[in-house]
């Protein structure tokens, strides 16, 4: 499956995607990230073939995919709000695609039997979907979409209506189903946490771009500009202007004086404007009067004074105040520092757990 | 949770009856004015209206002693002296109070000819003379028939079948019981007959029309929508008689219609569109479109267009997408709309008065015939209960057939 230089547009001016380039593995679970109207939803629609590209194509084993309508596809699609058929039941349901391809009956109930049992939904069969809670519906509507062993599934946020702890539980059967089945999905959401924990790889999409395309830890621990960065997970930035830039390190000097050593990843050069990003969890927090031993081993040290103490159960959470810039601060439990609102701390992190990125 | 003692679950038991009640009150207060007039406006004056079908006292009330003894006659031979004697002691009395032409109105449904000879027999009761058998014979020679002392019997009971009977065609001969009129009689049947085909016409024509309109009302969006839904909406906002005579004016011999289709070649000389059935169709279906559309357009609306794209991604084609999994869901709104369209088609009476011919005429307007022209009540609230029965009968085939269970209309 693959995009080539795809671009769509409505109406003739704002470009929903751009240049998109995009190739989808046999078997991967690949989820399409980003905040409402970057595109991802769109690029889905094109891929199912409700939506033509403007211009670039679409090709499916080098096969171009734009004179095959949507319904000679082969593609599974799950819609957020479930989208099924309410005046069938579920078995009804569940056959459509197999009745629509001439199935025989008696291959039709075997394959019925078999969806059932995968998502868990037997005894329920003759129920139509206004009896069925939230959960199952999804399962019928996720069952529905792969009976016909399609050779995509489009999942199109088919959480997102769900409460936080079915969702949960959800997201794990739909990653053990990936798994169980081999098949290959491409996941439409907005909720990171759900894209890091489900995807084999991430596309972040942002204004009609692909920003980032990795695994999700890479995604999350190597950000390639402020936004990823910052859409992706908790994120502290420091706005600064570039001083010196080698192979694996450069010096940043922050507006409000200190010099910060952090990976280049995405800065112009010498003088340019930066941001340093660096994660709540990756921050340590000392004494302020630097006599400590173990701060030493940090390169980037900050002054700063604690604003606020939440503690969250697993661990506390600090917003302290450096030099007019709020930043966040995640202490784990066991720390033996005793901080109290009010109070200077000395802030550090190291190197190569911070970037310079583009400025915001 | 711990079970409290039996006292307390006893009051308990009891503040919740009492709170039970008010709130039972409560809507019982609330629904008052319109179950009132639900009953002042609605179900008193019709129910009245259709007591008349089977209830006329009238000539009971006038000569009730007379009624009696004919109740009481076996109707086989004339009947004896007595009677006869009865009959002029109150048909003068009725006479003398001007309450004998009503009465003898009544007797005149039953045969024809009786309403003058009542009338004669009362207007000379004062000088007839016993015996009265031979005196009333010489009066008229009517009164030695067996037929006319029939036609006095069946007008005997305040309660009668007799309307019912003639609405459907029937008649109840005093020998040979319930038998068909003859055929040159046979004319109520015939127009019930014409005014369900006539509906069953129109709510077709409106369902072909009104479908494809709703579908692209609830599937286009914005403005372009909400013009389309005030188009359809626009015709309530006129009268329906100023409507029907627009149509007049469009489709009459000299009309646009005529003209312009004269004019591009499409006829040689002006046709008749107007005063016949095809009028009737137009003018009907324009005017009870926006019954089928709306309706449609409420079910239309709240099928998610998501509904169609599943559709097709699992696999159906544009056509059968629409056939297995649009057209099911929107049966309930086809459903309603079209019951009713044909519920009110069925009572149409201003518009094929006005736009049809002579042989358009819908069962209303024979009884508006019977009810304001010849103030025959009795057969006009026959031919009304005899068509609020059929749509009694059509509704529920309707409500199980079409599905139209989620749309119950009232």
């Amino acid at each position: 499956m693959e995009f080539r230089s795809v671009e769509k547009t409505y109406d003739g001016h704002v470009n929903v995607v751009d240049n998109l380039n995009l190739e989808i593995e046999r078997g991967e679970f690949l989820t399409l990230l980003g905040p409402s109207g970057s595109g991802k939803t769109t690029t889905l629609m094109m891929l199912a073939g409700f939506e033509a590209p403007t211009s670039g194509d679409i090709l499916l084993s080098g096969r171009s995919l734009s004179s095959v309508p949507a319904y000679k596809r082969n593609m599974g699609l799950v819609f957020q709000n479930y989208a099924l058929f309410p005046h069938m039941t579920v078995a009804e349901n569940l056959a459509y695609p197999l009745r629509r391809r001439h199935t025989p009956k008696a291959k039709i109930a075997e394959e019925l039997a078999r969806a059932v049992s995968i998502v868990k939904l037997d005894g329920l069969e003759a129920r139509y979907p206004a009896q069925l809670s939230g959960g199952q519906q999804q399962r019928v509507a996720l069952a529905r979409a792969l009976i016909f062993e399609p050779d995509l599934v489009l999942m199109d946020e088919p959480l997102g209506a769900l409460d936080k702890n079915l969702r949960e539980q959800m997201q794990l059967e739909i990653k053990h189903l990936h798994a169980e089945l081999a098949m290959t999905v491409v996941y439409v959401t907005h909720d990171q946490s759900e894209a890091l924990t489900m995807s084999d790889r991430v596309a972040v999409f942002h204004e009609g771009l692909i920003q980032q395309i990795d695994t999700p830890q890479l995604i999350y621990e190597h950000p390639l500009n402020s936004f990823v960065a910052n859409f992706i997970g908790e994120n502290n930035t420091l706005p600064g202007t570039v001083e010196s830039v080698g192979e694996k390190q450069c010096e940043v000097r922050l507006n409000c004086g200190a010099l910060i050593q952090a990976k280049p990843v995405n800065i112009e050069g010498v003088g340019a404007q930066a941001s340093v990003s660096v994660r709540p969890e990756r921050v340590v927090v000392f004494k302020p009067d630097g006599i400590d031993a173990d701060q030493n081993q940090f390169t980037n040290r900050l002054a700063a004074v604690v604003s606020e103490v939440i503690y969250f159960g697993d661990h506390v959470r600090l917003h302290v105040d450096a030099d007019g810039r709020e930043l966040t601060v995640r202490m784990p439990l066991d720390a033996t520092l005793d901080v109290t609102a009010g109070k200077t701390v000395a802030l550090a992190w190291a190197a190569e757990h911070c970037a310079a990125l583009d400025p915001l | 949770m711990t079970t409290p003692p039996p006292a307390e679950t006893a009051s308990l038991r009891r503040k919740l009856a009492v709170s039970n009640r008010r709130r039972q009150l409560t809507a019982l207060a609330l629904l008052a004015p319109a179950l009132s007039l639900m009953l002042v406006a609605f179900v008193v004056p019709i129910g009245t209206l259709l007591s008349n079908a089977v209830h006329a006292p009238i000539f009971v009330d006038t000569v009730p002693e007379l009624a009696a003894a004919l109740r009481a006659w076996d109707g086989k031979s004339i009947p004896g002296e007595s009677m006869h004697r009865l009959l002029v002691a109150e048909m003068g009395r009725a006479y003398k109070d001007k309450s004998l032409a009503r009465a003898s109105t009544r007797v005149n449904y039953e045969r024809s000819g009786m309403r003058s000879l009542i009338m004669k027999t009362g207007r000379r009761a004062k000088r007839l003379e016993p015996p009265y058998r031979e005196a009333l014979r010489e009066l008229h020679a009517d009164w030695a028939e067996l037929a006319t002392w029939h036609a006095l019997k069946a007008s005997s009971s305040a309660l009668t079948g007799r309307f019912l009977l003639q609405a459907l065609d029937l008649k109840r001969d005093f020998d040979a019981g319930v038998q068909r009129v003859p055929e040159q009689q046979q004319v109520y049947l015939d127009r019930l007959r014409l005014t369900f085909w006539i509906s069953i016409i129109v709510t077709l024509l409106c369902a072909a029309i009104g479908y494809p309109m709703a579908y692209l009302i609830a599937t286009t969006r914005g403005s372009t929508s909400r013009i389309l839904l005030i188009l359809v909406l626009l015709p309530f906002w006129t009268s329906l008689l100023v409507r029907t005579a627009a149509w007049v004016v469009l489709l009459q011999q000299e009309g646009i219609i005529n003209d312009t289709a004269i004019w591009l070649g499409l006829f040689d000389a002006p046709q008749q569109l107007i005063f016949n059935r095809l009028g009737v169709f137009v003018a009907m279906v324009h005017i009870l479109l926006p019954f089928l559309v709306l309706p449609l357009y409420s079910v239309m609306k709240s099928i998610p267009r998501d509904h169609s794209r599943a559709a097709a991604s699992l696999g159906a084609r544009p056509l059968s997408a629409f056939l297995t999994v649009y057209f099911p869901q929107t049966i309930p709104g086809l459903g309603a709309g079209c019951l009713l369209v044909f519920i009110l088609s069925i009572g149409f009476y201003i518009t094929p008065a006005l736009v049809g011919g002579s042989a358009d005429q819908m069962i209303s307007a024979i009884i508006a015939e019977f009810a304001l022209g010849t103030a025959n009540w009795g057969l006009a609230s026959a031919l009304a209960l005899i068509l609020l029965c059929c749509v009694a009968i059509v509704y529920p085939l309707f409500g199980r057939y079409a599905g139209a269970r989620n749309l119950r209309l009232g």
